[in-house]
């Protein structure tokens, strides 16, 4: 961990010199207390570098965790509602994870970089939690997340531009698998995942080489459309590839405080990556119970008619009906030229409302007025593409 | 179609909750690692011929409602004739202790009659709390109408029982400590020690510590079961006894065999697997262990979940308490005590400043410079428990703290000889008669009797260790996460002393929950 300057509220990542220096306007976030772009120039052009072209963002504020040691699967087949006996080597998997009720932590993904070496990298802070897990097991927890300097570089030209570039061996690599290569001497660890719905790799290296290795992408920019992008262009295709984001669409339990209002993966749609049929794991009596009953909520994609934001909507089960939910978060997009919506709604005797209306408060010249939408309910991605899963990749 | 139970530990509570088992019909089997049964309330022999309780020295607290279902007597339980307890002075004034009264040269007639006062007071609080006692304490959430028809007779008991003078004062002492309230009650710096030290006995408390007049109604509710004895046989008479009646309703009762571990399969307990390799299934395990000892080492953490195994590891388990055995080639003479008085409840704690400051020492990590001692000769009472006209001496000697800054190995024999000198003091010459000694210090205790940091009690009596909230929350009904699996020891509700009612009340939750067998 590098040195704290108490005048430097945010901590820039290894690459915030290019960042800064691309950045134009200035639009800064904390992500996990590192300085973020949520915007560098125009998010319509962030937007369709990574639907169009490639997009290049700076992925090392994501929390990262180093786990190691001869218990080092007990631990995370434990800690995580996923079977994860499959993973080997080499692979990628996502899960996610619960408290002892069975309500939802935080989500992630696991690298299994090695024989009883793991990567997890979490949406949020989880070290505590990850220590206080590992009671009773021979393993090693570690932060890294400023020690390893990650990329997500995507787009459908992304496969293009990072050969173009000098990374060798990509076209073999299949979805969630990962590639040890090296760029000018130095190693970088790809693997094919990312958080928009389409053909992607992950870039991560040793925080020395960031600035190197943002360079060799960049350098091929005279062939492909690349800019780098913020979370707000992130937002849109994360919601068009149907991810949920925990804190914003539904409140993870550590930082719940009110009775109910943290969510069950059954609750969040999520049930497919919970596996009753592996050893336990922390939430699976819990998670088992629930089971039992029908669901009484549902976190759910949604798309909404016409063409004004249902930002923060209540949700009723007919026009002027009675009240069943909120819309937690909503984009515009421009691919589909729809308002996709993430909404949390309740669920009656386990069965989706027949009708959900959206009322959508909007200003015209700062006049309020008032709409009613109605809404759908979408059980798979708003949005994908064949060729995020083709190997090799297209080379577009 | 009779079910089968196993037990795991042959401690009073393991062997009375076997007991009330089998006279239910399952077919149970109790697997101690010991060699004897009793566990903390058995006796032990050292040195050549002297026998001696070997951890739990003086019968006070033994629920009458046990004894009379289970017929303890017609299995041969003899409590043994009641004794007083006497504090030691070292000018030779030593005050009394009875249920009752207090005598003393130096003792006023105030204090006789706070005293009488004080106790009969604290016995109507500590009776008040039955129904608590005697059944699962109620659940926060989700209760069942025995919670409900509980915590109804509890306010009543409170209230009506109680009456609103008495209510207002058992809420205003019942959190706070012992020191404060016996200021205010007494004058005499001797008789405040000797009931200060009943309420921080066995915990890692001084008599300024919080919560202090909680454990001391433990302690007076056992009064209400019956006065104090001194066990002929010792403690290992009471839990043979015990064992015994189990045996007589058909449980076996296997000692000299160790669990290593619980067996779990798809979160329900299955049976033990054995040291020796031996595995033994079972549709219900009983477990007499403390709860990180059950639940860390037994079933393990990869069978609970994270926030439960990380709540029974953060309980406090710091056992204070050393026990060390004297064999006496003959009775000591203490100062001004006669004969017959040697053979009561001694004490050294001449004043609660003196206990504090005992106590203050165990914060960190030192053993006591001037202990407090409860010393027991029960060969007086019982000659068989040392060679004619020898006698054997057992020692409770606070504080010791289970982790010793300097480590207990270099430590041990310091602390046991500063306990003889200390005892030489009130008794001259006291050195001169020693034959043998021996000295289980926590870190001993822990590994001999299986104690979580040779801890009494299976983990301190404080009120967020109580009640709902014993071991923690999430298994204080006796009944555990992993189905089919119960706690049976002091380390469920209500907590330590040889009482039997954590036994008691885990039978009769399992009964409620899987039926009666057959």
């Amino acid at each position: 961990m590098s040195k704290h300057d108490f005048k430097q509220v945010l901590e820039p990542t290894p690459f915030h010199a290019r960042v800064d220096e691309q950045c134009m306007v200035k639009n800064w976030t904390s992500w996990n207390g590192y300085q973020t772009a949520r915007v560098y120039d125009t998010l319509a052009a962030e937007y369709f570098a990574i639907r169009s072209s490639c997009s290049v963002m700076d992925l090392t504020p994501m929390e990262k965790y180093r786990i190691t040691g001869p218990d080092a699967f007990t631990f995370l087949s434990r800690l995580v509602v996923r079977d994860i006996s499959k993973l080997q080597a080499g692979r990628v998997t996502y899960v996610l994870w619960c408290n002892d009720e069975g309500k939802v932590l935080d989500d992630g993904t696991i690298f299994q970089l090695a024989e009883n070496d793991y990567r997890l990298c979490s949406q949020h802070h989880q070290l505590d939690w990850l220590l206080l897990s590992s009671l009773g097991m021979d393993v090693d927890i570690s932060q890294e997340t400023h020690e390893v300097a990650a990329l997500a570089v995507q787009g459908p030209t992304s496969y293009s531009v990072l050969t173009e570039a000098g990374f060798s061996g990509l076209s073999q690599l299949k979805p969630f698998r990962i590639l040890q290569t090296n760029l000018h001497g130095f190693e970088v660890m790809i693997s094919r995942t990312g958080y928009t719905g389409d053909l992607g790799y992950e870039l991560w290296t040793d925080p020395a080489n960031a600035l190197e290795m943002w360079d060799a992408i960049f350098a091929v920019q005279h062939l492909y459309n690349i800019r780098p992008i913020g979370l707000d262009a992130l937002e849109i295709v994360r919601i068009e590839a149907g991810f949920i984001m925990p804190g914003d669409d539904f409140n993870t339990a550590e930082t719940t405080v009110r009775a109910d209002h943290d969510r069950s993966p059954f609750e969040l749609g999520m049930g497919w990556v919970v596996n009753f049929d592996k050893p336990y794991f922390t939430g699976k009596r819990a998670l088992i119970a629930e089971h039992s009953l029908p669901v009484k909520r549902r976190l759910v994609k949604m798309s909404v008619t016409g063409n004004k934001p249902p930002a923060d909507s209540f949700l009723f089960d007919g026009k002027n009906g009675k009240r069943i939910g909120t819309i937690n978060s909503q984009v515009w997009s421009p691919i589909l030229k729809a308002n996709l919506a993430m909404a949390d709604i309740e669920y009656r005797n386990g069965m989706k409302p027949p009708e959900i209306w959206a009322e959508i408060y909007y200003q015209k010249e700062l006049e309020w007025r008032a709409t009613w939408a109605e809404c759908r309910i979408v059980e798979k991605p708003f949005w994908s593409h064949p060729r995020r899963s083709a190997t090799p990749p297209g080379q577009y | 179609m009779t079910r089968s139970v196993v037990i795991v530990g042959a401690g009073h509570n393991g062997l009375i909750c076997a007991a009330y088992l089998a006279k239910s019909g399952y077919e149970v089997t109790v697997l101690e690692a010991r060699d004897r049964v009793g566990g903390g309330a058995s006796t032990v022999s050292f040195a050549d011929g002297y026998s001696v309780s070997g951890l739990a020295h003086i019968l006070h607290s033994l629920s009458s409602k046990v004894c009379r279902e289970l017929n303890l007597a017609g299995s041969g339980l003899e409590a043994g004739p009641p004794v007083d307890t006497i504090s030691l002075d070292r000018q030779g004034q030593h005050l009394t202790l009875g249920a009752n009264t207090v005598t003393g040269d130096g003792v006023s007639q105030k204090d006789v009659e706070a005293y009488r006062d004080f106790k009969k007071e604290f016995r109507t609080y500590a009776a008040a709390l039955d129904p608590l006692m005697m059944n699962k304490p109620p659940r926060l959430k989700d209760m069942d109408s025995q919670d409900k028809f509980t915590l109804a007779k509890i306010g009543w008991k409170l209230r009506f029982g109680l009456g609103a003078k008495s209510m207002r004062e058992f809420l205003r002492v019942g959190g706070i400590n012992i020191y404060d309230v016996l200021n205010e009650i007494f004058d005499n710096e001797t008789l405040k020690g000797a009931i200060a030290l009943d309420a921080v006995l066995g915990h890692h408390m001084g008599p300024r510590t919080p919560n202090t007049v909680l454990t001391y109604l433990h302690r007076v509710r056992g009064e209400n079961q019956g006065l104090q004895t001194l066990p002929p046989g010792g403690m290992g008479q009471v839990t043979q006894a015990i064992s015994d009646a189990a045996h007589g309703f058909g449980a076996s009762i296997r000692p000299g065999e160790k669990v290593k571990r619980i067996l779990v399969n798809d979160g329900k307990a299955s049976g033990v697997e054995l040291f020796s390799g031996e595995q033994l299934h079972a549709d219900i395990v009983v477990s007499n262990a403390d709860a990180k000892t059950t639940f860390l080492d037994l079933v393990g953490t990869g069978e609970l979940d994270a926030m439960f195994a990380h709540r029974v590891n953060k309980t406090r388990t710091r056992g204070t308490v050393a026990k060390v055995y004297i064999a006496l080639r003959e009775l000591p003479q203490f100062r001004d005590l006669s004969p017959a008085q040697l053979g009561q409840r001694l004490l050294v704690v001449p004043d609660m400043r003196y206990l504090e400051h005992a106590f203050n020492h165990a914060k960190y990590g030192e053993f006591s410079q001037a202990p407090v001692l409860e010393i027991t000769i029960p060969s007086i009472a019982d000659p068989s428990l040392a060679p004619a006209g020898h006698h054997v001496m057992s020692v409770s000697a606070s504080y010791a703290p289970y982790e010793l800054k300097d480590g207990w190995e270099q430590q041990r024999t310091v602390f046991m000889d500063n306990v003889i000198a200390l005892i030489g003091e009130y008794a001259p010459g006291f050195e001169q008669l020693v034959v043998d000694k021996e000295i289980l210090t926590p870190v001993d205790i822990e590994t001999e009797y299986g104690l979580t940091g040779g801890h009494w009690h299976q983990g301190e009596m404080t009120i967020d260790q109580s009640f709902m909230m014993r071991p923690v929350h999430g298994s204080a009904q006796y009944d555990t996460p992993v189905e089919g699996l119960f706690l049976c020891g002091a380390t469920a509700h209500p907590g330590g002393n040889v009482t039997g009612i954590p036994g008691h009340n885990a039978a009769q939750r399992i009964l409620k929950i899987q039926g009666e067998p057959g």
